[in-house]
């Protein structure tokens, strides 16, 4: 049964990811990258991490994609003249880091998995624990990154 | 589902996202790549925590979707300010700062 999910969402996302890189239209890559991120939510569950997959689509799916769209939207999706900027030796370096990595990848040892990790919890209490300090300086530059976003994009410069 | 699997299928993303990065021309398109190469790793993270049995990485990677969200929105701001000030987001365009 996990077996067969997994078969399912691994093609759902190559497929999707394909789409992302690939659309003609940014508007359909956007909502290509939408279906990768909610693929991967179903991945985190099938992990057991169901908070992480929560997160995944509320936070990242839920804000990146109105972002994104919002900025295609005001910035224009033109695609005129944005052809491929020279495919051939993009897809030769990416097909090399994909045999590097996956080299990597056959080399980590595979142990046993536990089953039935319970995450929500145990989450919830390594977060504001053990890593309370990142936590509450990610705040920050949560902030940060507002003001500077505000700063970057406004359209009332005082120069 | 093992975990060569899902790191392999994790790898295959990262490389179809670095193929975005280097072959969209539109500065969005670039930055979504980035989002897609930033989820692959997300995904092996996952994968190792959980063959591992433990929980820092799935805290590691919920900091990591709150600083992406961030960076999303700083980059998304720098798009709209290229193309009201350079009047464009084709990467190519934007080349005032070559050496």
């Amino acid at each position: 049964m996990k077996d067969l999910a997994f078969i399912g969402l691994a093609a759902c996302l190559i497929a999707a990811a394909f789409a992302v890189v690939t659309a003609r239209s940014l508007f359909r890559a956007a909502y290509a990258l939408s279906a990768v991120l909610v693929t991967t939510a179903g991945f985190y569950l099938l992990l057991s991490a169901p908070l992480l997959a929560a997160v995944q689509i509320l936070l990242y799916t839920g804000g990146v994609l109105t972002l994104v769209v919002f900025a295609l939207v005001v910035a224009g999706a033109n695609t005129e003249g944005a052809r491929w900027r020279r495919p051939v030796p993009a897809a030769l370096t990416s097909a090399a880091v994909f045999l590097a990595l996956a080299a990597t990848a056959r080399r980590i040892p595979a142990t046993a998995p536990l089953e039935g990790l319970e995450s929500g919890k145990g989450v919830g209490v390594l977060l504001f624990h053990d890593y309370l300090v990142p936590f509450e300086l990610l705040s920050v530059l949560l902030l940060g990154a507002v003001f500077g976003a505000l700063l970057l994009a406004r359209k009332d410069r005082p120069e | 589902m093992t975990l060569v699997n899902l790191l392999l299928l994790a790898a295959a993303v990262f490389a179809i996202g670095l193929y975005g990065v280097l072959a969209r021309r539109h500065a969005i398109g670039v930055l979504l790549s980035i989002e897609l190469m930033f989820n692959a790793v997300n995904l092996a993270v996952v994968s190792i925590s959980w063959s591992k049995g433990l929980l820092a990485g799935v805290v590691l990677v919920l900091f990591g979707i709150a600083i992406t969200v961030a960076e999303i929105a700083v980059g998304l701001a720098l798009v709209l300010l290229a193309s009201r000030v350079g009047k464009s987001v084709i990467l190519d365009d934007l080349s005032e700062l070559k050496g």
